[in-house]
């Protein structure tokens, strides 16, 4: 019976897609923080993280007029003298979908990003996942976040959680895919890059894979990003696919954002470096990046409160 | 049998806790004799600017404390240096006190903590007021702590012109980052484990060492500071005035020029907590 184990299972998958040597990723990601990145590069490296946010909001006291207002700030950031670029996407919850398209309109770059499939458990029947997936395109999603089964993965089912992706890819038509793997519940980086690998069998080309919900204690770390990059790299070498990465909660201070992007830069190159290949789910890093450009821009070190407050949420 | 020396590697006191500068730059303290004593950290603006990101984690809690705890805990790190009284007087020694006046700066030192412990719960009602108007309302002016208060403390006097100049800062629930004598800056490293182990919570006050022309200039310009305090000479106050008045802070600068008595009675003031207190007026309806 040990080869119908959910160990078993596992053991068979890492054999194929190959462990994770932790304290390896542990030591190289610990050197990523020791880059000396100044003046220019640093800079350009703010603008472009600013750029790569999604702003968001999913709290269950979230109204109307909060996602209004986000999405103004997700427009304009700041002062346009100071130059800091329009965020990539709102993501919030479906049923803010339709007053986040009416805050943006329909001529906008900024995406709406919506955490659909019973974000944050994914604990609801698959039927009521897939509807809540339409109808959330329906109401003018360009991007889904879906959480995957952790239940299935941790249980050896890889069959039934990548069946519930193609699913969820098929229910999204046109709009952009984002696997949540909800790292702190897979446990040990050997599931995280198992997890990856399923999922981006399974997904399109520009599709993402994400790390967490920010629902839980455990959220982003430089660690579990280097695994699901190092993962999408060779998927890349593999079979020629680009999927994209969306590390998600607890990136707050605008030193974390430049830190995970030399992550990128070392480890997927140049070709990530853009909002179309990787975002930082986050609400009060925006508020950062823009702390951080403005004394870039003035010189002098600025207080906080001359920025507006963090949405919070994650 | 003889044992190898064992010799302290002074820190600064930054957010609670012991740090050298990020910089990794240190400078060598002589002794009285012109001997080395020891390598004392060279401080920078970054090492500043998470100071004041200590200090602004550490302030909301301090102004909620209550006035008599905020006084009970400026006691106790009276009660703090004058256990270590002897310790510290040793430390004014290396700038060439002579004993007498090591140990009477020390004495001094904890007195104007004492001074400024007994203040906590009464400056408000001296500095407050219930102002008439001709309405049913009540008309209150109280008063509030500014945040973070930037101290630029003296060569002279480096422990008691220091203490000076934060305690009446900290006495409203301000948090302080204070950059201490360029030429005598280990009784600030000493003050900084007395600090340590007296209550105050860590970031309320953070002590920097270093050189005051590398640092003058930050401390002018940065934006999260609401007030500086200190002494400076002319070309200081210029830079800092400049500075100032970019980042909206408020200056309360004696004159480097004009040596003062920290020893006088006058060197401890309830109008020295008022420098650091912005004053808000309310409105109330009678009997609603």
């Amino acid at each position: 019976m040990l080869a119908r184990s959910p160990h078993a299972a596992l053991r068979r998958l890492f054999d194929e897609v190959g462990a994770v040597d932790a304290v390896g990723i542990e030591e190289r990601v610990a050197k990523y923080g020791t880059r000396s990145i100044k003046k220019a590069a640093k800079l350009w490296g703010l603008k472009l993280a600013a750029s790569m946010v999604d702003l968001t909001t999913l709290e269950g006291k979230d109204t109307p007029g909060k996602v209004a207002s986000l999405c103004q700030k997700a427009l304009c950031p700041h002062d346009p003298e100071l130059g800091v670029p329009q965020v990539a996407a709102v993501c919030v919850y479906p049923a803010m979908v339709k007053h986040a398209r009416k805050a943006l309109g329909s001529d906008t770059a900024v995406r709406i990003a919506s955490v659909a499939t019973a974000f944050p458990s994914g604990q609801a029947p698959l039927k009521t996942r897939l509807a809540e997936v339409k109808a959330a395109v329906g109401d003018g999603a360009d991007e889904i976040d879906m959480v995957i089964n952790r239940g299935a993965f941790l249980s050896g089912e890889f069959g039934v959680m990548q069946d519930e992706i193609r699913a969820v890819v098929a229910a999204c038509g046109d709009a952009t895919l984002k696997v949540i793997l909800e790292v702190s519940e897979l446990e040990t980086y050997d599931n995280i890059r198992a997890a990856s690998f399923l999922a981006m069998r399974v997904i399109r080309e520009g599709d993402f894979i994400k790390t967490s919900t920010g629902k839980t204690s455990l959220n982003a770390t430089l660690g579990n990003n280097q695994v699901m990059i190092e993962a999408i790299r060779d998927y890349y070498l593999d079979t020629g696919v680009s999927i994209a990465m969306k590390p998600a909660g607890g990136i707050r201070t605008a030193k974390q954002a430049l830190t995970f992007l030399v992550a990128i830069k070392e480890t997927l190159g140049d070709a990530w470096l853009n909002n179309a290949r990787y975002r930082f789910g986050a609400s009060a890093l925006l508020n950062d990046l823009i702390r951080q450009i403005a004394k870039e821009r003035s010189g002098a070190y600025q207080a906080p409160y001359y920025f507006s407050e963090a949405t919070e949420s994650y | 049998m003889t044992r190898l020396p064992i010799t302290k590697t002074p820190k600064v006191y930054v957010g609670g806790a012991f740090i050298r500068s990020e910089s990794a730059r240190v400078f060598p303290l002589k002794d009285a004799d012109g001997n080395f004593f020891a390598n004392i950290p060279q401080c920078t603006r970054k090492d500043l600017r998470n100071a004041v990101e200590a200090a602004a984690k550490a302030g909301p809690g301090w102004a909620k404390r209550t006035a008599y705890n905020r006084g009970q805990i400026i006691y106790r790190l009276g009660e703090m240096i004058e256990a270590r009284a002897g310790e510290m007087a040793e430390a004014l020694l290396l700038g060439g006190a002579s004993k007498a006046a090591a140990a009477r700066e020390v004495a001094a030192t904890v007195d104007r903590l004492i001074y400024y412990a007994g203040w906590t719960d009464k400056y408000e009602q001296v500095l407050g007021n219930v102002n008439p108007v001709a309405a049913p309302y009540f008309n209150f002016t109280v008063t509030e702590p500014m945040g973070i208060v930037g101290v630029l403390a003296p060569e002279a006097s480096p422990l008691l012109a220091l203490v000076s100049l934060f305690a009446p800062a900290i006495t409203s629930g301000n948090t302080v980052v204070a950059l201490a004598s360029t030429s005598q800056p280990y009784p600030a490293i000493l003050l900084g484990e007395m600090l340590a182990t007296s209550d105050l919570p860590g970031g309320v006050v953070n002590l920097l060492t270093g050189f005051r022309q590398e640092m003058i200039p930050t401390f002018a310009t940065h934006r999260h500071l609401r007030a500086l305090v200190g002494v400076a000479n002319a070309d200081e106050r210029k830079a800092l005035a400049i500075g100032a008045a970019d980042s909206m802070k408020r200056l309360q600068l004696l004159k480097a020029e004009e040596p003062t008595d920290w020893f006088a009675e006058a060197a401890q003031s309830l109008y020295a907590v008022r420098d650091t207190l912005e004053y808000k007026t309310t409105w109330h309806p009678i009997g609603a």
